[in-house]
């Protein structure tokens, strides 16, 4: 049976700072410390810092390491928070980025993922109060700058350990090549060297030009459908994290839950071994771009057998092999019938609406709805191509000020309330480890030294550092130790308590 | 569940429920229509004053 897919998405945000020469790295330093000084009573107590004892971005899951890569450094002297909601809020390079807390399903991956568009927006208002007139900083949830430069937004899911690495890769990379038709973003033009924006005028997504090789352990050169880094941030023996660095940050949450949801069960098959090798594609990189440059979903792949499918059809597979499974083996990997039936309605609903017209999802798919703003436009005013207006409304479609996105103004369809989003800018999810840390950095934000994903340090005053390691992701849950904590008086009582019962 | 049961239906229920599918994606086509005709009237005042300039000066490195 497949373990429960607990998953996350780390966000990158594009930054712009208009009216003053800056640097990202400053500005997006500035961004995350005017949230936290704004949303704190003592900055310099109120904020655990995060511990990086945990962090080997260049292990490898295929158990070597390659001379020629180039492991991710881990910048440790950047700001680098833990909020109360379990989240962490940092930057990464030259770009924001916030990561989820550790989510029990797709569901509550999106509520988390529309919080941290939440706190960008907070913060974009928090760190403009502060800059002067005639300076203004900037926020976009997408990936590429069109100029070639591309940033992540990368989802994470838990993998039993004992799955063979090597039927993940090949086993998942057709829902990655082909996902896209619901899963894409869109974007105006290519930034392929040699490709013309009269030969792509649109594409499907924001990521398939940057993407090089089949699998691999890079993430800023030579990007792999399949990304290795071999860091479970949980026990090492009995899981693995799945590191997805192929997908687009969505503006639609039907699509963000689509994403996340189809991923996590496709994950199930494959755990199960029930998937099989039949939807091999021939040549997976140049198939994600002939996937993202066919708007109009008719374009076939040649297969690794020597037949061709279109991408809808690997998806439609895809989709009756999930339907067939979930009847035979349940929705507990999927996080039970509500969510796991919503996943597989919405994901019947968005093919066979692409199928038909793809204009009838342009409520649930970004690419469509963005396509149908830019080909609006052009019409309306007989546009070139080229015109710096299409590429405009691009970038816009993104924007995280609410009077200049166009995503808010596209008939988006909601899946989640205002009320599920604002509880989650403060409070952690009660299905996971999150709790726990989110429950002690709410009531004792002054004695937690440092936190991680799967460690919280304190002081209590007294005596030596207190570390509570939190190896399950699906343990320190509310329903595990919620009455443990609101019991407990003080910090001292609740670990002592914790001490006690393991 | 509910699909697999709607699916078993006769023949008869089954047609009046596709005229009902066809009347609602024509009513869902119509306000995604009028909703992009209202958008694109006040999208002057919801873009870039100087397109060409901030599409230009929209730099990022590189991330990840």
């Amino acid at each position: 049976m497949a373990i429960v897919k607990v998953s996350g998405i780390e966000t990158e945000y594009g930054i712009f700072v208009r009216g003053t020469e800056s640097n990202p790295v400053l500005a997006s330093s500035m961004l995350i410390t005017s949230y936290i000084e704004s949303n704190s009573r003592d900055f310099e107590t109120d904020v655990p810092a995060w511990n990086f004892e945990d962090e080997q971005p260049g292990a490898d899951a295929r158990g070597f390491s390659l001379e020629s890569a180039m492991p991710p450094e881990v910048e440790m002297h950047l700001v680098n928070a833990v909020l109360t909601n379990g989240a962490r809020y940092y930057v990464d390079h030259a770009h924001p980025e916030i990561s989820t807390p550790e989510c029990a399903n797709a569901l509550e991956t999106l509520i988390y993922d529309c919080a941290g568009e939440e706190i960008i927006r907070q913060s974009m208002a928090a760190v403009n109060r502060t800059l002067p007139p005639g300076v203004e900083m900037l926020l976009y949830k997408n990936n590429s700058d069109g100029k070639g430069n591309s940033y992540g937004c990368h989802e994470n899911f838990l993998v039993a350990r004992e799955v063979p690495f090597g039927r993940i890769v090949s086993q998942i990379t057709p829902h990655f090549v082909s996902r896209q038709v619901f899963a894409g973003a869109g974007k105006v033009g290519s930034e392929m060297l040699g490709v013309s924006v009269e030969q792509v005028p649109f594409q499907l997504s924001q990521r398939a030009d940057f993407f090089e090789e089949e699998v691999g352990l890079e993430t800023t050169l030579k990007r792999p459908i399949v990304n290795t880094r071999d860091e479970p941030h949980c026990d090492p023996q009995k899981y693995r994290r799945l590191h997805v660095i192929v997908g687009d940050a969505n503006m639609s949450q039907v699509a963000t839950f689509l994403k996340v949801g189809t991923t996590s069960l496709i994950l199930s098959l494959i755990e199960d071994d029930v998937l099989g090798n039949e939807l091999m594609l021939a040549h997976p990189v140049s198939a994600i771009r002939q996937v993202s440059y066919d708007p109009t979903l008719t374009q076939t792949l040649l297969m690794a057998d020597g037949s061709r499918m279109s991408a809808m059809d690997v998806q439609w597979s895809l989709f009756h092999k999930a339907t067939t499974y979930l009847e035979s083996v349940g929705f507990e990997s999927v996080g039970g019938e509500l969510v796991g039936q919503k996943i597989i309605d919405l994901w019947e609903e968005v093919l066979t609406g692409l199928e038909s017209d793809p204009e009838s999802v342009a409520d649930i798919v970004d690419w469509v709805a963005k396509k149908r703003i830019v080909d609006g436009l052009q019409n309306r005013h007989g546009l070139a191509k080229t015109d710096a207006r299409l590429k405009a409304v691009d970038l816009q479609y993104h924007d995280m000020r609410a009077d200049k996105c166009l995503a808010t103004r596209a008939g988006l369809r909601s899946l989640v309330d205002a009320s599920q989003v604002e509880r989650a800018i403060r409070h952690a999810p009660d299905s996971t480890r999150a709790f726990f840390r989110g429950h002690c950095l709410e009531r004792w934000p002054d004695q937690v030294v440092s936190a991680n994903w799967d460690c919280l340090v304190f002081d209590v005053g007294r005596g030596p550092l207190r570390r509570v390691p939190m190896m399950e992701p699906l343990r320190g849950t509310q329903e595990l130790v919620g009455k443990i904590c609101a019991e407990s008086g003080t910090l001292l009582e609740l670990l002592d308590r914790l001490g006690a019962e393991k | 569940m509910a699909e697999r049961v709607q699916k078993q239906k006769s023949n008869s229920e089954q047609v009046t429920e596709e005229v009902d599918a066809t009347e609602v994606s024509t009513a869902q086509a119509d306000k995604l229509k009028s909703e992009l005709d209202d958008l694109l009237d006040e999208i002057d005042d919801v873009l870039e004053s100087n397109a060409e300039d901030f599409v230009k000066s929209y730099v990022q490195k590189g991330g990840e």
